[in-house]
C-alpha cells in the first residue's frame, strides 16, 4: 500500500478531553482531487476531526498524515473555511486586505499581491467590493470572501466546516456550485464537514458518516454521480434519490 | 454636536441660571473675599491671562508634560501587557510585583522625582508615566485575553511567526480596547501633571493655581479651573471623535455611527 498517495489519511485516530471519548478509532483515506463530506449529528466529532486534520488539535492515539507525512502543526498547504465568517474574518480589514493576509504570511512581494488579490476577488464575485470591510457586507458575501482568502493559500487540501451553515437556501445553492467550479479548476482535495445529507450527497465524491458518543465511522459510500453537477438535474438523478432515502434510514439507524 | 448641545437648551438653563444668580448676589453685596468672585470678573481676568499669554504658556507646559509622560507610559504600559499576556513565565513573575507596585499612589513619588531629576518637565513626565503606565499594562493583558480565539487559529494556518501575529492579528484586535486605556489614561494624565505642578514643580497651570491663590486672586484661581475642565472636555471630544472614525467600521454596517 502506497501511504503517500493519499492526500489525507487517518489511522485509527482517537480523542478524549480527560475521561471524555470524542472520537474512537477512526480510519479514514482520501486520496488528492477528492471531494469528501462528512456528515454527522452535532456532538459527532466532525469538527473535532477536521481540526485535528488542521493541525490545530493532536489526536490522543492514531495518526493523521497529510501525503503521508505526519501532521504536527498547521501547515500553508491547508486552507480552513470555518462556518462563523463573522469571527473568522479580521474585521479592520477591507475585503481586499483579508484575502492578502495569507499571502502576507506567505511571504509573497508586495509587488505581486494586488493582481493575485483582485483575481481571486473576481472569482469569488466580490471584484466590485474590495473596499468594503466584512461588517459591511452580507452573510453569503463574507464566506465568498473567507473562500477567496484560503484560495489565496493555494492550498491542496481544503477543510470546509458546516461552511454554508448558516446561510440562506438560495445563498447557499449558489456557493455550493461556485465551491465545485473552484475546487475542480485547481484539483483541489475537500475535506467538507456537514449535517445535511442532501449537500453531502449532491457535493461529495464520498460522504462519510459518523456516528455519535463516541465518534466513529458508522458509513462511508461512493456518490457515482456524474459531473459538472447540476441544482436541478442531479438533485432529481434516480441515483441521487436512492442514495438520500439510503443516507436518511442510515443516519435514522445511528440514531435511534 | 453643536446643533446636539443648542437643541439641548435646557440643560444650559441651570448653569446660566446659576452664574446670572452668582452675578446679581456679588453685585448686592460687594465683599472683598478671598475664595470666591464674580462671573464677570472671572471672565475678566481669564480673558487678561489669555491675552497676555500666560495661560497658554502655563497650558503648553502642563500639556507637554502630560503628553510626554502618557506617550512613556501607553509605550511601556503595552509592552508590559503583551509581555505578561503572551508568556506564561512573564505572568506569574510579574503578579507579585504588580500587586505591591500598582497601590503606590503616583503622587507619592513626587519627592523621589524631585530628589531624582530636579525641577522641571522630566520630574513631571516621569510621575505621570509611572501613573499611566498601570491602566495601559492592565488593559492590554485584559484585551489580550478577549480575542476570539478563532482569530489566533486563522493566524495559525496562515502560518504567522509570533511577531507578526502580534502585529498583523493581536494588536489590531486588541486596538478598540488599547483605545479605551488611552482614553482613561488621557484624563489620568492630565490631573497628575496638574496635581504634580501644584505640590512641588514650579510651572504649568497648577502653578497658575497656586500663584493665584497666595497673591489671593481669587478670579485668576477659577479662571483656571474652568479652563482646565474645558480643556478636559475637548481632549475627550477629540479622543470620543477619533475613535469613532477608527473603529466604527468593526460593527456590522459601520460608518453610520456619527456623533
Amino acid at each position: 500500500m502506497t501511504a503517500a498517495r493519499n492526500a489525507i489519511e487517518l489511522k485509527e485516530v482517537s480523542l478524549s478531553f480527560g475521561s471524555n471519548q470524542i472520537l474512537t478509532g477512526i480510519d479514514m483515506r482520501v486520496e488528492p482531487g477528492e471531494f469528501i463530506c462528512v456528515i454527522g449529528a452535532s456532538g459527532s466529532g466532525k469538527t473535532t476531526l477536521l481540526r485535528m486534520i488542521a493541525g490545530l488539535l493532536t489526536p490522543t492515539s492514531g495518526a493523521v498524515l497529510l501525503h503521508g507525512k505526519p501532521v504536527r502543526s498547521p501547515s500553508r498547504r491547508v486552507a480552513v473555511v470555518f462556518q462563523d465568517y463573522g469571527r473568522a474574518l479580521l474585521p479592520w480589514r477591507r475585503a481586499y486586505a483579508n484575502v492578502s493576509l495569507p499571502l502576507e504570511a506567505g511571504g509573497m512581494p508586495a509587488s505581486q499581491r494586488p493582481a493575485r488579490i483582485r483575481e481571486l476577488l473576481a472569482k469569488v464575485g466580490l471584484g466590485n467590493h474590495e473596499d468594503k470591510f466584512p461588517g459591511q457586507l452580507s452573510g453569503g458575501m463574507q464566506q465568498r470572501l473567507q473562500i477567496a482568502r484560503a484560495l489565496a493559500q493555494e492550498p491542496d487540501t481544503l477543510l470546509m466546516d458546516e461552511p454554508f451553515g448558516a446561510l440562506d437556501a438560495m445563498t447557499r445553492q449558489t456557493l455550493q456550485d461556485e465551491v465545485l467550479r473552484l475546487v475542480s479548476e485547481r484539483k483541489t482535495t475537500v475535506f467538507f464537514v456537514t449535517h445535511d445529507i442532501e449537500e453531502a450527497l449532491y457535493l461529495g465524491d464520498r460522504v462519510v458518516a459518523l456516528d455519535s458518543n463516541p465518534g466513529r465511522v458508522a458509513y462511508d459510500i461512493k456518490v457515482p454521480l456524474p459531473r459538472p453537477r447540476d441544482q436541478l438535474t442531479t438533485r432529481e438523478h434516480p441515483e441521487f434519490l436512492r442514495l438520500r432515502r439510503e443516507m436518511f434510514e442510515i443516519m435514522n439507524k445511528i440514531h435511534a | 454636536m453643536t446643533a446636539a448641545l443648542a437643541r439641548s437648551w435646557r440643560g444650559w438653563l441651570f448653569p446660566v441660571a446659576v452664574l446670572a444668580a452668582a452675578e446679581l448676589w456679588f453685585a448686592f453685596n460687594p465683599i472683598l473675599s478671598d475664595t470666591l468672585a464674580p462671573p464677570s470678573k472671572i471672565a475678566r481676568d481669564g480673558l487678561a491671562m489669555l491675552f497676555d499669554g500666560s495661560l497658554l504658556k502655563a497650558t503648553g507646559q502642563t500639556l507637554v508634560s502630560a503628553a510626554a509622560g502618557l506617550l512613556i507610559g501607553m509605550v511601556a504600559g503595552t509592552a508590559a501587557g503583551f509581555a505578561i499576556g503572551l508568556i506564561r513565565t512573564a505572568e506569574r513573575t510579574a503578579a507579585w510585583v504588580v500587586e505591591l507596585l500598582r497601590p503606590i499612589p503616583s503622587v507619592a513619588l513626587i519627592p523621589l522625582a524631585l530628589l531624582t531629576f530636579g525641577y522641571g518637565y522630566r520630574m513631571e513626565y516621569s510621575v505621570v508615566s509611572w501613573a499611566t503606565f498601570w491602566p495601559f499594562l492592565i488593559l492590554t493583558h485584559n484585551a489580550l485575553r478577549q480575542i476570539d480565539v478563532r482569530l489566533i487559529e486563522v493566524s495559525r494556518l496562515m502560518g504567522f511567526g509570533p511577531l507578526k501575529r502580534i502585529w498583523k492579528i493581536m494588536l489590531p484586535a486588541a486596538a478598540p480596547r488599547l483605545f479605551t486605556a488611552l482614553r482613561l489614561s488621557v484624563g489620568l494624565a492630565l490631573v497628575v501633571a496638574v496635581t504634580v505642578e501644584i505640590a512641588a514643580n514650579p510651572q504649568g497651570l497648577g502653578l497658575g493655581l497656586m500663584r493665584s491663590q497666595e497673591e489671593l486672586q481669587p478670579g485668576r484661581m477659577l479662571a483656571y479651573l474652568i479652563w482646565l475642565g474645558v480643556l478636559g472636555w475637548a481632549i475627550n471630544y477629540f479622543l470620543l471623535l477619533f475613535e469613532i472614525r477608527l473603529f466604527a467600521h468593526r460593527t456590522p454596517h459601520g460608518g453610520s455611527t456619527a456623533p
